[in-house]
């Protein structure tokens, strides 16, 4: 018997998912550097955002509810740092 | 019907491309991150084994220092983009390594298949010392490191600092004393420095806490050493933090005090319990814990000094 | 084929793989990394051999698990020992090889 929160989760996850793949694809077809980081930035926030939204019901309490949310923001800032540093290093050419 | 024997073998058909393509790279940076790669892929088999510790270890000491340290050095060599710089071997030696490599590999497979059945296993002692001897540990592993092979886990705390010594030693004799190079070029990238400023004081508060929850459920002072190790390592990366000095005394003290503590511990047992390396029954938990405390600190400054490297006469203010 | 007997394969095949690096690539580093693969494959077995060790109410045998994560942390202090020697090598032969001429001809640096 799927409850609305099953299905909620569902949702989510899939979208999460698709949001991965379409980041997936984004990096093996983009030209150059700088367009894949734009489609792994989507993979990233949104499709990890989404994939821990649908999680939240299927936590055992509100702390773990909470740590899921702190793990999507800790990857938001990873992500973020990280992508203007390879950006900078991308401009400023190979050495 | 379960799914998860496709995610078994869709996982260990991943592990084995990835590790393939580690091993052909062409230039060393592919192949770092191919390893790094590799690294958290495994995390996931070792999930899949019910080794919930293991894989936090594999993901923050295998992949991520790892990781940290080969790309480091490669910097440092100016090799990260060379392509096959010395003569490539030959095919024909080529071919002779690829025959003893699958002979290797099929004979430690052919063992794993003729693996004794019902398999041997040490898990009844190591429940008696969780239970036993006062323990009352919930997590067995932390059992097992800390008090059924506790003479084991304080030769590896020691293996770290003879490290630690074999890397300092390897800097020239004018350099001693002095500090490791700079992680890098003396004015750092605004984001650089912002996520060192963000994640640090997280990135402390996570690693302390999955040290204090090892004791009952996967974690430890490995893994919360590795997490403390990468916070000041990314410090140090945005130069908010400087290499210290090899002969400052606060590091020489955080590096020692793990084994010492240990060993102390241990001879102490010798006096109150009555063997080396036992604990009084009622006070187990508390002697545990403090002795794992000064070996999260002896994890936490010997990482980041392995990945410093030797003294250095560099020093770009 | 249980996931343990999959993983146990998956093992030896990086024994094998990292054994084929280790032999064959030039670069001192690469070595190190072939080296580090055919360390983890060995885990691997352990790791095995630990899932199999169920007993005494556990999923899992903690003696070769407790020695996996032992076995981690020691091959990472000695990759870094390795990193350590082989940056000091190349600064002294000024090439990066492990050939034992490089560093014995005298164009090429004497070794101190």
């Amino acid at each position: 018997m799927i409850t609305l929160l099953d299905l909620f989760s569902i949702a989510a996850i899939s979208a999460g998912a698709f949001f991965f793949f379409a980041g997936t694809v984004g990096l093996l077809r983009f030209p150059d550097a700088l367009t894949r980081m734009h489609a792994l930035a989507k993979a990233d926030n949104v499709g990890l955002g989404l994939v821990a939204l649908g999680l939240i019901p299927r936590a055992e309490s509100a702390l773990s509810a909470l740590k899921l949310i702190v793990i999507w923001a800790l990857v938001l800032l990873s992500a973020a740092s990280t992508t203007q540093l390879i950006g900078r290093a991308l401009r400023r050419g190979p050495k | 019907m379960s799914l998860l024997p496709y995610l078994d073998i869709g996982l260990a058909l991943l592990v084995v491309v990835v590790a393939v393509w580690t091993i052909a790279a062409r230039d060393l940076f592919t192949s770092v991150v191919g390893y790094v790669a590799y690294g958290l892929l495994l995390a996931f088999v070792w999930i899949r084994l019910y080794a919930p510790d293991v894989a936090l270890t594999e993901a923050a000491v295998g992949g991520g220092v790892t990781g940290v340290l080969l790309i480091t050095a490669g910097k440092r060599l100016g090799a990260l983009k060379n392509v096959a710089p010395e003569a490539q071997p030959g095919l024909a030696f080529r071919l002779l390594t690829g025959v003893l490599a699958a002979l290797v590999a099929g004979a430690l497979g052919a063992v794993i298949l003729m693996l004794p059945d019902p398999p041997p296993s040490l898990a009844p002692e190591a429940a008696a010392a969780a239970d036993g001897a006062g323990a009352g540990l919930g997590n067995p592993i932390t059992a097992v490191l800390m008090s059924y092979r506790s003479f084991d886990t304080m030769l590896e705390k020691m293996v770290l600092i003879l490290a630690v010594v074999g890397v300092w030693s390897v800097g020239t004799d004018k350099a001693w004393g002095g500090a490791p190079a700079p992680f890098r070029r003396p004015k750092p990238y605004a984001p650089m420095v912002f996520l060192a400023q963000m994640l640090a004081p997280v990135g402390v508060l996570i690693g302390i806490h999955i040290f204090w929850t090892g004791a009952n459920a996967p974690g430890g002072a490995f893994q919360g050493g590795a997490l403390l190790a990468a916070m000041w390592m990314v410090t140090m990366m945005a130069r908010l933090a400087e290499p210290p000095r090899i002969d400052a005394q606060w590091l020489r003290l955080a590096l020692v005090a793990g084994p010492a503590v240990f060993l102390i511990a241990g001879l102490a047992g010798e006096v109150v319990a009555g063997s080396f390396f036992a604990y009084p029954p009622a006070l187990a938990k508390p002697i545990i814990l403090f002795i794992e405390a000064f070996m999260l600190l002896s994890i936490a400054a010997a990482l980041p000094m392995l990945v410093a490297g030797p003294p250095s006469e560099r020093v770009d203010q | 084929m249980t996931p343990s007997v999959l993983a146990g394969l998956v093992g030896a095949t990086l024994v094998g793989l990292g054994l084929y690096g280790l032999i064959l690539h030039p670069h001192p580093l690469r070595k190190l990394l072939a080296f580090n693969l055919m360390g983890s494959g060995v885990f691997l077995v352990f790791g095995i051999v630990a899932r199999r060790g169920a007993a005494a109410g556990f999923r899992f045998d903690p003696v070769p698990q407790a020695m996996v994560i032992t076995g981690i942390v020691v091959a990472f202090a000695a990759s870094a020992l390795a990193v350590a020697l082989i940056l000091r090598l190349s600064e002294e032969s000024s090439r990066v090889t492990l050939d034992p001429e490089a560093w014995t001809k005298p164009n090429g640096g004497d070794a101190k």
